[in-house]
């Protein structure tokens, strides 16, 4: 039956765009784990800005360092910062949200309506607040990413746990005793693990250009290591004599945006 | 017969609205070990409200009760959280009259039926438990038992599901078992069947039964007694015979007037 699913959900389209798509940067990113053409932050006085050739399949940037090196590099900090930007998001968000919508009461409007006021910020906004009073660097990156995004999950969750608190098997569990611990978790969560896949594949892509948007700010990795979103601002005044420079890390931030967005479609119509 | 659950002077009140509405008054129930007693009545009868107090499930703020609910030396009205927590599930088990709504979607039946175990047992170890949980399966009546527990809840019909939440309403021995229109949403045929399972784990475990129903030939089917409840008053209780057979209240005349008869000589 589990098998059965499974194939179901292989062969939908969505799901498997986006897993080709994800599949193909994340072999980028693991072959870039051991080995790369290059050293992404060694300079060459003598190949700078050059244009895509087969010593560099994407081209060289302004300081002569390959870009294809780099975006392997860089795929990979952003990755990763998006992948603790959801951790913390989704994790505090799932639990804040499930507590506040199970017991409700003052708990709940008190938590919401600090939520709400979160909301109210832009998230990087909020994460340039962050940034700027705990320092430049990618753990406080990945925390201020990680709180800017509790509320919209803290919200979804809120919303599918009060929908779900009210159903008859909820009443059921309550008779035989289930602690409200248990109840959350073990039989309220289960529930909504479909909403919640599909909008933590969303964040994904939010945390990625979120990232891409702060690094680009100049809040992100700090030079000479690369990140996306630091290598496209670097690339942009040579927009127009190189263009190989803006559009490699461009397409690349493009796709991982769409293989989540893909894989996040796909699972909310898998059922 | 040894008394187990003594009810005296159930109010519940509802103060929802500006003027409090009262749903039960003066309600009184005596179960005997072993007993099945049934509580008929229309809708709005009160005759749930009254089964979901003595569960205690009625814990809204809005709602005020008064009266003793006497179980195990502890009034189930005044008890603390835990202590009828301890209660729930273990000693009195209580089964809805919606199947279909009943169970969670999104886990195995086995993992249902087993939860209170769970929760009351926790010294029981894993696969004795999923042994309890098959053996309890087979004894409602579902004969492929071990293929239901790896089962989800939509793979099963109306009837199944019924039978699955008594196994898993029976699983810990429960010495109360409440049926709060248990049949209601299914087909005659197995209407019957439950009922005829009501009886048999009633006479096999020694469970009690509180039987809520609006179908009075399923009650005397089942009940040794049965209360009859109008507007939230008792108006006639008493052995289901007598009742049935030299009702005193006019509107326990009417509700036995109202069962359809199949007269095929006209």
């Amino acid at each position: 039956m589990k098998n059965n699913r499974f194939k179901k959900l292989l062969k939908n389209p969505y799901v498997l765009i986006g897993g080709i798509i994800m599949g193909v940067i994340l072999l980028m990113i693991i072959v870039g784990c051991f080995w790369m053409p290059y050293e992404p932050t060694k300079m060459s006085a003598s190949e700078k800005l050059q244009g895509i050739s087969l010593r560099h399949i994407m081209g060289t940037d302004n300081m002569g360092r390959d870009v294809f090196s780099r975006v392997m590099y860089g795929s990979r900090v952003t990755l990763m910062i998006a992948i603790g930007t959801i951790i913390i998001g989704a994790g505090v968000g799932t639990i804040i949200g499930s507590i506040t919508g199970y017991f409700g009461g003052m708990i709940d409007e008190v938590t919401m309506r600090v939520i709400d006021a979160l909301f109210a910020f832009p998230s990087i906004l909020l994460a340039l607040v962050i940034v700027s009073v705990f320092g430049v660097g990618w753990p406080q990156l990945v925390i201020s990413l990680g709180i800017a995004f509790v509320p919209s999950f803290a919200r979804i969750v809120r919303g599918e746990v009060l929908r779900c608190k009210n159903m008859d098997y909820i009443e059921n569990a309550r008779l035989q005793g289930v602690s409200d611990f248990r109840m959350i978790f073990l039989h309220i969560l289960p529930n909504i693990k479909g909403v919640l896949a599909s909008s933590i594949l969303i964040g994904f892509n939010n945390a990625v250009l979120a990232e891409a948007g702060l690094s680009y700010l100049g809040v992100g990795s700090q030079p000479p290591y690369a990140s996306l979103g630091r290598m496209l601002s670097d690339a942009q005044q040579y927009m127009f004599t190189r263009p190989s420079y803006v559009l490699c890390p461009g397409i690349v931030i493009v796709l991982m945006v769409l293989g989540f967005a893909f894989l996040g479609e796909g699972i909310k119509r898998w059922k | 017969m040894e008394i187990i659950l003594d009810v005296t002077d159930l109010h519940i009140e509802f103060h929802d609205s500006d003027t409090p509405e009262t749903a039960v008054e003066d309600f009184d129930l005596m179960l005997g070990a072993g007993e099945i007693v049934g509580i008929v009545g229309e809708s709005g009868s009160g005759k749930s409200m009254s089964a979901l107090a003595i569960a205690g499930l009625l814990n809204r703020h809005a709602i005020k009760k008064t009266g003793r609910i006497m179980f195990e030396g502890h009034d189930l009205l005044t008890c603390d959280r835990k202590t009828l927590r301890s209660f729930q599930g273990d000693e009195i088990s209580i089964i809805f009259q919606e199947p279909m709504t009943s169970l969670n979607p999104v886990k195995r039946i086995g993992w249902q039926v087993e939860e209170s175990l769970r929760i009351h047992h926790p010294e029981i170890k894993k696969n004795e438990r999923k042994k309890m949980a098959i053996d309890m399966l087979l004894d409602v009546g579902l004969e492929n038992a071990n293929e239901v527990y790896y089962m989800y809840p939509h793979e099963l019909s109306g009837g199944m599901r019924q039978r699955v939440m008594i196994a898993a309403a029976m699983i810990g021995n429960p010495q109360i078992l409440i049926a709060d229109e248990p049949t209601t949403a299914l087909d005659v045929t197995v209407q019957a069947q439950i009922v005829e399972l009501l009886k048999k784990l009633n006479r096999e475990k020694g469970t009690s039964i509180i039987f809520i129903s609006h179908d009075l030939s399923l009650v005397s089917q089942l009940c040794q007694r049965v209360i009859v409840m109008q507007k939230g008053n008792i108006v006639e209780s008493g052995d289901t015979k007598t009742v049935f057979s030299r009702p005193r209240h006019s509107y326990t005349k009417k509700l036995i007037a109202a069962i359809p008869k199949i007269d095929l000589d006209n």
